[in-house]
């Protein structure tokens, strides 16, 4: 989008949350309706802006978790603990009701088809958020860009998607995906079970000669240790988009 | 919930648009304090304190500070230097 941004006034708009889905004990979809939005290239999010009776008001800021399909716009949120706004759009938000959201927002951590791969995406907590998004655009456009989707959780439970990513992963060319568990695993679990390191990386992610774009979203040290182990793994540092969240906010 | 913890600029982005009309988190911006340049989308964001705090990733200078005291915004801007948008 560099030299092409076309200014314009970023306004509050009323959406509808037309469903809610579980995504799991933590987390929720909420699939907004909302009249007069512009539009979004995957990576980007929404403020979201809440107005108590008494004219309190509370914002905060949400990846979109799919690519844009006309006034559709699906976040998927996790429960903060002690967080003042994600426990009423977890616990209390229902179908009917509205939200005020502005957007789209973000330059740096988008992704679309035209911008190539192949595509490593590495995502902690709820950091997967905005790498579905770019998942689900790779798939809806039709691109055969090699994808590698690295999840980390804390436990089998807490993993986002994971019965859409079974398929995509099964469905599409092209798209692997895997996921490491820090802290519990189940019984016959096979897949990773430690913190994403640089071994991790060398053994899963694209190598620096294939020159992958990398994407990295999750909680402010997973960021910091996985951005730096790709570096020391020879990737360019311009090729390793990173977003910071949480644990703040909520 | 620890409050040493930053974020990064992407989380401003919608105020950061609100206030120079264009989307700033791929432009880049310069520390007053050290002469690093990053993106705007790259620096530190404390928001955690009375008002969000942007910081040099490399050296921690104050680079800007919203504080939020309805029914407006004040926006200090301490030691950004400058930030770069789109000549057109």
């Amino acid at each position: 989008m560099v030299g092409t941004a076309v200014p314009r006034r970023l306004t509050w708009l009323v959406a509808e949350v037309v469903e809610m889905v579980d995504e799991t004990a933590r987390a929720r979809s909420i699939v907004l309706r909302c009249p007069g939005w512009s539009g979004h290239l995957a990576g980007q999010h929404v403020d979201v802006r809440l107005t108590a009776e008494d004219g309190y008001q509370a914002q905060r800021s949400y990846s979109i978790a799919a690519p844009a399909d006309g006034e559709k716009v699906i976040l998927t949120v996790e429960l903060v603990d002690d967080g003042e706004v994600s426990p009423y759009l977890i616990e209390e938000l229902s179908e009917g009701d509205r939200l005020e959201i502005r957007g789209p927002i973000g330059g740096y951590f988008v992704w679309e088809p035209g911008r190539g791969g192949p595509l490593q995406l590495i995502g902690g907590g709820s950091g997967v958020v905005p790498l579905m998004a770019m998942v689900r655009a790779r798939v809806e456009g039709g691109s055969d860009i090699a994808v590698r989707y690295l999840s980390s959780a804390r436990s089998v439970d807490l993993i986002l998607y994971r019965e859409e990513l079974a398929r995509l992963a099964r469905d599409s060319e092209g798209v692997e995906v895997l996921y490491t568990l820090t802290r519990e695993q189940p019984d016959g679990w096979t897949g990773l079970t430690r913190r994403v390191d640089s071994e991790m990386l060398e053994a899963h992610a694209f190598g620096a000669g294939e020159e992958p774009l990398c994407f990295v979203c999750g909680p402010t040290p997973f960021v910091e240790a996985v951005a730096s182990a790709l570096v020391d793994l020879g990737h360019k540092a311009e090729r390793v988009r990173t977003e910071r969240f949480g644990p703040t906010g909520g | 919930m620890s409050t040493e913890a930053h974020v990064d600029g992407n989380v401003l982005g919608g105020m950061l648009m609100e206030m120079f009309g264009a989307e700033m988190t791929d432009r880049r911006g310069c520390c007053g304090e050290c002469g690093a340049i990053g993106t705007m989308g790259s620096m530190h964001v404390y928001v955690e304190a009375p008002g969000d705090v942007m910081r040099c990733p490399a050296c921690s200078a104050v680079l800007l500070v919203l504080t939020r005291i309805e029914p407006v915004v004040r926006v200090h801007v301490v030691q950004l230097a400058w930030v770069e948008m789109a000549a057109d």
